[in-house]
């Protein structure tokens, strides 16, 4: 497969010498993928942390809510999202359909579960340990609650990691909502699938290349904190 | 401790505590006065940790009453500590351990540092203070717990069996802070297994079987003759499980049988 041999090493130049088309969509994708991460987090972290230590009217309905989330295929959440913001959709006068904004609905949709759902576990777990002593301190599970996201906070943040390899790592929603868009919506994942199909291999291979590299990146430090963690605070 | 009020006596009136469709504690009434120290012994599975936990709050009774006729319209909360059965240690270091108890007591920032300190030097701590809790041993973290309820200068004091699975060294350093908390005026409860340990640090010995205050009396007279042949032979080390007929010797003399 000479072809490959040579859009291989295209595509290492293009890396390297940091092309401007490459460069573009890598740096679109970074800052949507890190707003959304963001915005999840705002998010579910408050709503998985309420779930774990409150009994509020509503509680299981958020419960099967975000399991229902984490459960659905992507392409589905982009659909949800497209239907939100389609001009006949309840935002559609905001006119955010195929903007970058479009995308990092879809995203923080894709994310929030999973940041809930990580920070509930952590709260829950780290509650059950302490409940007695804190207690016993006079504090309640409320002002409790920002000793445990402290104590918490190397899980939490290994959970924010692996919200943002979701993100990242995502086709089938911003391809819908965003419509890969030259220089507007075009993300590494969905350049990809465009490229491809073009047969421009080069391209193609260079943003594969950066999305393993980010993967190995996100997963390394995730490996990093963990095993600090575990040797340093038991 | 430093203060002129104190929440005690604690009255129990009839206190019952149900769980699972079971009374784990029957029908117990006492009252703890000031400035004495409370050995409760008794079997494993007695009821013993349940009854600490009925006191200091952290469950509520499912029948009876517990007061405390000191506090008056104070919450008497603030004014109590427990160590407990496993220590619970925060993932932070052993200097911060103690910082936080203050903290959530509502002690300003810039004084809680020499609290700190005091607390550490005092259960031999300090040269453990940047590490992480949860990382000392076992010992050394029941250490750390008496330290932060140091600390808080709690006006009486739970203890749950502080010395299990510690070395003779450990249990005598553990001895000796309660032994201070004594002296500091807190009031302690405490329970064990161990009864030389009960020998050494009760006024008062409560013995406790089934969920049912079997015998209540002064250290002396209890270590000399209780009254209660099922505490006497716990003292002498029987198996209680060994008797027969325990269910007909539990009850009180002339209590009639109502489970
Ligand atoms: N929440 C609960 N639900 C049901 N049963 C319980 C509960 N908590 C405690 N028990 C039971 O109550 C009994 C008394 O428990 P407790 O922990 O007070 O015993 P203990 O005297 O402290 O024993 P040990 O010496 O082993 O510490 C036990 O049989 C225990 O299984
Ligand atoms: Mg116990």
């Amino acid at each position: 497969m000479p072809e490959f041999g040579a859009a291989f090493a295209e595509a290492l130049s293009l890396v390297i010498r940091l092309d401007r088309d490459l460069a573009e969509i890598v740096w679109l994708s970074l800052k949507v993928s890190l707003a959304a991460v963001f915005l999840a987090t705002v998010i579910g972290m408050p709503l998985g942390a309420a779930v774990a230590l409150f009994h509020f009217p509503g509680r299981k309905a958020v419960i099967v809510g975000l399991n229902a989330l984490m459960g659905l295929p992507p392409v589905v959440v982009g659909l949800i999202v497209y239907l939100a913001l389609s001009r006949a959709g309840p935002f559609g006068v905001f006119g955010l359909l195929f903007t970058p904004a479009a995308l990092i609905a879809a995203q923080v949709l894709l994310v929030v579960p999973i940041i809930a759902a990580l920070t509930r576990q952590v709260v829950e777990d780290l509650w059950a340990e302490y409940s007695d002593q804190l207690r016993s301190f006079g504090a309640g599970p409320g002002r409790a609650l920002t000793a445990l996201l402290w104590d918490g906070r190397f899980t939490l943040l290994t959970a924010v990691l692996a919200g943002f390899g979701r993100a990242s790592a995502e086709v089938g929603a911003v391809m819908i909502v965003g419509g890969n868009i030259d220089h507007v919506t075009r993300v590494m994942t969905t350049a990809i699938a465009l490229e491809v199909r073009k047969g421009d291999l080069a391209l193609a291979l260079g943003l594969g290349v950066i999305l393993m590299v980010l993967s190995l990146i996100v997963n390394g430090a995730a490996f990093l904190i963990k095993d600090t963690v575990e040797t340093r605070y038991g | 401790m430093g203060e002129e009020f104190s929440i005690l006596p604690l009255e129990l009136d009839n206190v019952s505590f149900e769980a699972g469709g079971k009374r784990l504690i029957k029908d117990l009434s006492h009252t703890f006065e000031t400035a004495l120290r409370t050995v409760i012994i008794g079997p494993n599975g007695a009821g013993k940790s349940l009854l600490l936990r009925l006191c200091h709050g952290l469950i509520g009774a499912s029948a009876g009453r517990i007061v405390w006729h000191g506090a008056g319209d104070r919450d008497p909360a603030p004014y109590q500590g427990m160590v407990f059965q496993r220590p619970i240690m925060l993932r932070r270091s052993v200097a911060a351990n103690v910082d936080y108890a203050l903290a959530l007591r509502g002690i300003r920032r810039r004084q809680r540092p020499v609290l700190v300190d005091e607390a550490l030097v005092h259960t031999g701590l300090k040269r453990f203070a940047r590490q992480p809790a949860r990382l000392l041993s076992f010992g050394e973290q029941q250490k750390l717990a008496l330290a932060r309820v140091w600390a808080l200068k709690p006006q009486i004091l739970f203890l749950d069996e502080p010395t299990a699975s510690l070395d003779p060294t450990a249990t005598h350093t553990v001895e000796e802070i309660i032994a201070a908390f004594h002296a500091a005026g807190t009031r302690i409860v405490l329970t064990t297994h161990d009864l030389g340990q009960a020998r050494r640090l009760a006024d008062e010995v409560l013995f406790l079987h089934r969920g049912r205050l079997l015998e209540k009396a002064p250290a002396a007279r209890f270590f000399a003759k209780p009254g209660n042949d099922l505490a006497e032979a716990f003292i002498r080390g029987e198996l209680l499980w060994w008797r027969r007929g325990i269910d007909r010797r539990e009850k009180p003399a002339g209590e009639k049988a109502i489970d």
